[in-house]
C-alpha cells in the first residue's frame, strides 16, 4: 500500500505529462493508428464487400425460394429445399466421395511435400543438383488442372501408358479401364489430384525449412540430439504452424475441386465420383433446378465456414 | 592482400564433414524416384505432342517416336482463335497478380504492424472467406456480374480471380511480414516516417521472395481458373486457355497430339517464368532476415 502511493508520488513529481492530458494524447495516437491501419486495408475490404458478402447474400436468398432464374415469379417456400436437398441420398454420396477424396489427398500431399522438401534441403548434395530435381519435383504444380485432367485421361486409357507399365511390371493383367470402371475411377482421381497437387506443400514446406535458424540445429546437435531426433524436436516443432495452415487450405481446396472432376469423369461412372462441387452444378445447369442448386451450394457453405472458424480458432491459440 | 582476405573469409566458416557415400547415393535415389514420379507424366506429354494422332496408342507405347513431327503444334500456332486463347489467359493472369499483391501488401502490413480495433474479427473473416467454395458463388455471381455489365469481358474475370486470390496472399504475406523483425522498420519509422515509407523502403525489399513465391502461386490461380471462365465468358475470343483445351476435346475426335501440344505451349513460358524466379526460393534472403 504504502509503496504503490510513493510511486505515484514520485510518478507526478517526475511528472514529464500530467495525468489528465495523458489519455488524452494516447487516445489521439490511437485513433491516427486506427485510421491509418484502415487506409492500408481499405482496398481489400472494398473488394471483399462488393464481390463477396453480396453474392453469399444472394444466394442465400434463392435458397428460400421455389425458382429462381427460369421462373419469373419465385415464391417463398422457406426451409422446403433444405429438407429436400438433405433427404436426398444422392447429396450424401456426393459427400461421402468428397471426403474421401479430399483426407486422402490432404494426407498424402503433406507426407510427399515433406518427404521431398526434406531432400531438397539436405546439403550432403551439391546445390546445382537440387536445383535439377526440384525443378522437377515442382513441374506438376505448372499445370493447369485442365491440362492435369487431359493428360492423364490419356495415360490412364485402357491403351494407354499406365496399363502397359503395369502390365509389363506383371501388377495387372488385361486393360483395366482406370477412370471408366466404377470400383477404381474414385481411387484413380485421387491419385491425380495427388499428383498435381504436392508441390504446393513441398515448395511451402522448403521455403519454411530454409527459414529455420541454423542456430537451433547447431544447440541441437550441441546438446547429442541425433538427426531423428532433431527432425522431431526441431523441424517439427518450426514448421507445425505452417503445416497446419497447408493442410486446411489445401482441405478447403481440394473439397471445392471441379475441373478435374469434370473433365476426367464428369462425376461418373455411376455417380461413383459425383463430389459436391459436380452435383451442385448439375443441379443448375443441367437441370435448372436454381433454388435446389442455390440450397446445396449454401450446405456446402456452411459445412466450409465449420472447418474455416475451427482453423481460425487454432491459430488463435497458437498466438 | 585479396587472397589473404579470401582464404580469412574461408576458415571463419565451420568445416564441413562430408558425408558418407551411401548416405549420398540413398538421397539421390531417393530423389531420382521422386522425380520419375513428378516427371513421366510430363514426359510422355511432351512426347505424345510429337506423335501423328494414330500413334498415340500405339503397342507397345514408345517414348520416343520415329515420325517425330511439329504438325501438332503448327496447327495451334497458326490458328488465330487458340492463339487468342493464350493472349487472354496472360493478359488476366497478370493482371491479377499485379493487383493482388498491391493490396496484399497493404493489408498485410495492417495486419502484422498495427494493432487495431475488430483485428481479430477481420483476421477470422479472411480466413472464412478463403473457405468460401467458389460453386457457392457461382450462380449470384452470375447475375451480378450480368447487372455490372461486366459478362463476357476482362474486368468481369479479373476481379472474380482477386477474391480467390486475395485471403492466401493476405495471410501468406501477413505471415511473411511477421518473420521481419520489428526493429528494421521501427528504425525507421523513429525517425520520422511514416508507416507507407517503412513498407515499401523497409519491408517490401526484404520481403521480395515472399512476394514472388505469392505472385507466382496468385498466377497460378488465376492461370488455373476453370469454372467462372467458363460461366462468364460467353464467346470464343474471351475463352482462357483451360476452356480452349476443353473446347478442344469437344470438337473433334480426340486429337491427342495437338491437346498435348497446346498443354506444353500453356505451361512453357510459366516455366521460364518460374526458372527465372526460382532463386528467390533458395531463400537466402529469407533465412537471411530471419536470422538477423
Amino acid at each position: 500500500m504504502s509503496t504503490h502511493v510513493s510511486t505515484q508520488i514520485h510518478n507526478s513529481a517526475n511528472g514529464s505529462i500530467p495525468p489528465t492530458v495523458k489519455p488524452t494524447v494516447k487516445r489521439f495516437r490511437r485513433n491516427k493508428k486506427q485510421l491509418a491501419a484502415l487506409g492500408f486495408l481499405s482496398p481489400l475490404l472494398i473488394l471483399m464487400m462488393v464481390l463477396m458478402a453480396t453474392p453469399i447474400l444472394m444466394v442465400i436468398g434463392y435458397s428460400i425460394y421455389n425458382n429462381v432464374i427460369t421462373n419469373p415469379n419465385p415464391e417463398v417456400v422457406g426451409l422446403a429445399n433444405y429438407g429436400e436437398i438433405l433427404g436426398n441420398p444422392k447429396f450424401w454420396n456426393a459427400g461421402k466421395n468428397t471426403l474421401f477424396f479430399t483426407l486422402t489427398s490432404v494426407v498424402v500431399h503433406m507426407i510427399l511435400g515433406l518427404t521431398f522438401a526434406m531432400l531438397l534441403n539436405t546439403e550432403i548434395i551439391s546445390t546445382k543438383v537440387r536445383a535439377v530435381f526440384r525443378m522437377i519435383l515442382i513441374l506438376p504444380w505448372l499445370f493447369t488442372v485442365a491440362i492435369v485432367a487431359i493428360l492423364w485421361r490419356l495415360m490412364l486409357n485402357p491403351n494407354g501408358v499406365i496399363n502397359y507399365i503395369l502390365e509389363t511390371m506383371g501388377l495387372i493383367s488385361g486393360q483395366v479401364e482406370w477412370l471408366g470402371n466404377p470400383a477404381y475411377a474414385l481411387f484413380a482421381l485421387t491419385f491425380i489430384n495427388i499428383w498435381a497437387g504436392y508441390p504446393f506443400f513441398m515448395i511451402s514446406l522448403l521455403a519454411g525449412l530454409q527459414g529455420i535458424p541454423a542456430d537451433l540445429y547447431e544447440a541441437a546437435k550441441v546438446d547429442g540430439a541425433n538427426p531423428v531426433q532433431r527432425f522431431i524436436h526441431v523441424t517439427i516443432p518450426q514448421l507445425k504452424p505452417l503445416i497446419i495452415s497447408l493442410c486446411l487450405l489445401d482441405f478447403i481446396w481440394t473439397t471445392q475441386q471441379f475441373a478435374l472432376i469434370w473433365m476426367t469423369t464428369g462425376g461418373g461412372p455411376i455417380d461413383t465420383t459425383e463430389v459436391l462441387s459436380t452435383f451442385t452444378y448439375k443441379l443448375a445447369f443441367s437441370r435448372y433446378e436454381f433454388s435446389l442448386a442455390s440450397t446445396s451450394a449454401v450446405l456446402i457453405l456452411i459445412a466450409s465456414m465449420i472447418v474455416a472458424i475451427f482453423y481460425a480458432r487454432s491459430q488463435k491459440s497458437r498466438d | 592482400m585479396a587472397v589473404n582476405a579470401s582464404v580469412r573469409m574461408k576458415n571463419i566458416k565451420p568445416p564441413r564433414k562430408e558425408a558418407p557415400v551411401w548416405k549420398r547415393l540413398s538421397v539421390v535415389a531417393a530423389l531420382t524416384i521422386s522425380a520419375i514420379f513428378a516427371g513421366f507424366p510430363v514426359l510422355w506429354m511432351l512426347s505424345s505432342s510429337f506423335k501423328g494422332n494414330s500413334e498415340i496408342f500405339a503397342y507397345p507405347p514408345k517414348l520416343i517416336t520415329e515420325n517425330f513431327s511439329f504438325g501438332a503444334y503448327s496447327s495451334i500456332l497458326t490458328d488465330p482463335v487458340k492463339l487468342r486463347f493464350f493472349f487472354n489467359s496472360y493478359l488476366i493472369a497478370f493482371s491479377v497478380t499485379i493487383l493482388t499483391i498491391v493490396v496484399a501488401i497493404l493489408a498485410a502490413y495492417a495486419f502484422s504492424r498495427y494493432e487495431f480495433r475488430g483485428k481479430r474479427s477481420l483476421n477470422v473473416i479472411i480466413v472464412c472467406v478463403q473457405a468460401v467454395p467458389p460453386i457457392t458463388l457461382l450462380i449470384p455471381y452470375f447475375g451480378l456480374v450480368v447487372a455490372l455489365g461486366l459478362y463476357n469481358t476482362y474486368p468481369g474475370l479479373i476481379f472474380t480471380y482477386m477474391v480467390f486470390t486475395l485471403p492466401y496472399a493476405v495471410i501468406m504475406l501477413t505471415g511473411y511480414f511477421n518473420t521481419i523483425p520489428r526493429e528494421l522498420d521501427e528504425a525507421v519509422r523513429v525517425d520520422g516516417a511514416g508507416g507507407m515509407t517503412a513498407l515499401w523502403r523497409v519491408i517490401v525489399p526484404i520481403a521480395v521472395p515472399g512476394l514472388v513465391s505469392v505472385g507466382i502461386y496468385t498466377f497460378m490461380i488465376a492461370w488455373n481458373e476453370f469454372l467462372f471462365a467458363l460461366t462468364l465468358t460467353r464467346t470464343e475470343s474471351m475463352r482462357t486457355v483451360p476452356i480452349g483445351i476443353q473446347l478442344l476435346m469437344g470438337q473433334h475426335a480426340y486429337e491427342w497430339n495437338q491437346m498435348m501440344a497446346m498443354s506444353i505451349l500453356g505451361c512453357l513460358p510459366v516455366l521460364v517464368l518460374f526458372l527465372f524466379f526460382q532463386r528467390y526460393f533458395i531463400g537466402g534472403m529469407t533465412s537471411g532476415a530471419v536470422k538477423v
